[in-house]
């Protein structure tokens, strides 16, 4: 690196004509970027041509091919299984407003300080610590076959709400944890300049640290839902026609695996839009913080 | 207590601030022993010594922010230190502005600023949004109602903290190392609303680093170390003259460092 040199005269804001030196500097730069496009480029193809020979010169590769790559078996399939798919959607569309408005609640309890509040408080901190425990396919194991076996009055019968309410036990005791490091994250500062204010407990935490945490909270709660969506199939257990379900049926007919396959692209073209919409608010929560402002 | 000037202290009053035998522990570290304190209408007393000598404490104490273990402190005759106070109602006639400016970063500075009148003091957004421009106005800041904080300098930021303190008209002033944050250069315009405050008769009290400051704006100044009050006197008289071996060493020391 060599120093930059000035001829301008001192005092006089110089007006900006691009030196030899940038402009060289900037036509060694656009070689350079085609030159690692250009790797990058072949070294992608390089890696594909290798895993599909290693994959294709496997010893069982044939009888893969005939039972997970059948393209007959996935046209006859995917009709159904995207008609079962639409159930996950559904079951995970009613559960997720759920999920927040419960995980926030929990959340707001055990962060109450009032001792009149402390069954309350106690009563969140349990539910949190035994819904975090509990594998979430036992949890739809338990609801899906448990809360029928009751008899109670009222108690909807139908597989798919029972699994999707299990699936809200058990994520809104997640989003609730979320939700509380949301809450913690927030300088202590802010509260004391509220509550200085002469704001109450519960005003402070409306005004000042709430909205504050959740803006923080979204990209891991969007995370949250990526796996919640396919955490739907998990409701197949109990038997309702979802995606999964219905690639068991055609796999069961025909003793291919292919319909399940099917059930795979239509869960990853569901999560990959997320996933990339979180990388772009986290990216831009990055941006936000690096330019020194709190952000809006 | 002498009232150098005739906006001074009204001394004959009774006093608006009156801290007795004030003590506070932090891990079995006692920050504050045994401080009193008072303070009289329109006076304005600064605190100064070293890093760690109490000043701040003090400050959170009076504002409730910290709870004392021992001793009381009055508001007008109110004690607030009394254990069935409602804190909420003592901070609302006290003011508090902070070293790190704590704005609220999600709102913009008219919102920083109304937030407490509107929802503690349940003024109508209207009068809260007059009296917000207002002040404003009057420090120079009238063209950054709807500004965020993030967009603010340092001294921007802290004269919205002063003025979001002073919107509800609290008869009492806090103001914690209010220009440690700042760059030198932007000290100045927040030094001159806080002269402005005490021209129009606030009362306050300052824990400050800035020695010249406390000497020109501070009616009285005291002097702790290790959270205990050594001396006090007028201004004037404690940077001249301090009658402390302890006070003049410390003002030896910053005098040394040249920050006076």
């Amino acid at each position: 690196m060599t120093a930059p040199d000035h001829d301008a005269p001192p005092g006089a804001a110089p007006a900006w004509v691009k030196s030899a030196r940038q402009l060289d500097r900037e036509r060694r730069q656009r070689r350079q970027s085609v030159r690692s496009g250009s790797i990058a480029t072949a070294s992608t193809i390089l890696f594909v041509v290798v895993v599909a020979v290693a994959l294709t010169a496997t010893p069982g590769w044939s009888r893969v091919k005939e039972t997970f790559f059948d393209w007959d078996e996935f046209a006859t399939a995917f009709p159904d299984v995207l008609s079962g798919f639409w159930l996950n959607v559904q079951i995970f569309l009613l559960a997720e407003p759920v999920i927040l408005v419960l995980g926030l609640l929990v959340a707001l309890a055990r962060g109450l300080r009032n001792p009149l509040f402390f069954p309350l408080r106690a009563l969140a901190t349990l539910y949190t610590d035994v819904f975090r425990g509990i594998p979430t396919i036992l949890l739809v194991y338990l609801v899906g076959f448990g809360l029928p076996a009751l008899r109670l009055e009222g108690v909807p019968s139908s597989p798919a709400v029972l699994g999707g309410f299990a699936l809200v036990l058990s994520y809104s005791a997640y989003v609730a944890e979320v939700f509380r490091s949301g809450i913690d994250s927030i300088h202590p500062s802010q509260r004391a300049a509220a509550r200085s204010l002469g704001l109450s407990q519960a005003q402070s935490l409306r005004f000042v640290v709430l909205p504050q945490a959740v803006r923080r909270v979204v990209p891991p709660l969007l995370n949250d839902f990526a796996s919640l969506q396919k955490d739907t199939a998990l409701v197949a257990v109990l038997g309702p026609l979802e995606a999964l379900r219905q690639a068991q049926i055609h796999s069961a007919e025909t003793f291919n695996y292919t319909p399940y396959l099917a059930a795979a692209v239509l869960f990853i073209a569901l999560t990959v839009p997320m996933a990339r919409f979180t990388d772009h608010l986290a990216a831009r929560a990055e941006r936000r913080r690096a330019s020194g402002g709190g952000g809006k | 207590m002498k009232p150098s000037k005739q906006t001074g202290p009204d001394t004959g009053a009774e006093p608006l601030l009156r801290i007795e035998g004030v003590w506070k522990n932090y891990h079995g570290h006692h920050v504050l022993r045994g401080v009193d304190l008072e303070v009289a209408p329109h006076e304005v007393v600064c605190l100064i010594g070293a890093s760690g000598s109490g000043k701040s404490t003090l400050l959170r104490c009076v504002n409730l922010l910290e709870t004392v273990d021992d001793g009381a402190i009055w508001l007008g005759r109110d004690e607030i230190t009394d254990v069935g106070t409602d804190p909420d109602e003592v901070r609302r006639r006290i003011g508090m502005v902070f070293q790190s400016y704590n704005l609220f970063p999600h709102m913009s500075v008219l919102d920083n600023i109304t937030l407490a009148p509107v929802r503690a003091h349940r003024w109508t957004r209207r009068d809260a949004e007059a009296r917000a421009r207002e002040l404003l106005d009057r420090f120079g800041l009238a063209d950054k109602a709807h500004a965020y904080p993030d967009r603010l300098s340092g001294g921007q930021q802290q004269r919205v903290a002063i003025i979001r303190a002073m919107a509800c008209e609290p008869s009492l002033l806090l103001l914690d190392e209010v220009t440690s944050a700042l760059d030198p250069e932007l000290v100045t315009e927040v030094m001159g609303i806080i002269r402005e405050l005490k021209d129009s008769g606030m009362t306050m009290v300052l824990a400050t680093h800035e020695m010249g400051f406390a000497r020109d704006i501070a009616d009285t100044v005291c002097f702790l170390q290790d959270g205990v009050l050594l001396e006090r006197g007028p201004a004037e008289q404690m940077f001249t003259e301090p009658r402390e071996p302890r006070t003049r060493a410390f003002l030896q020391r910053v005098l040394e460092s040249r920050r006076l």
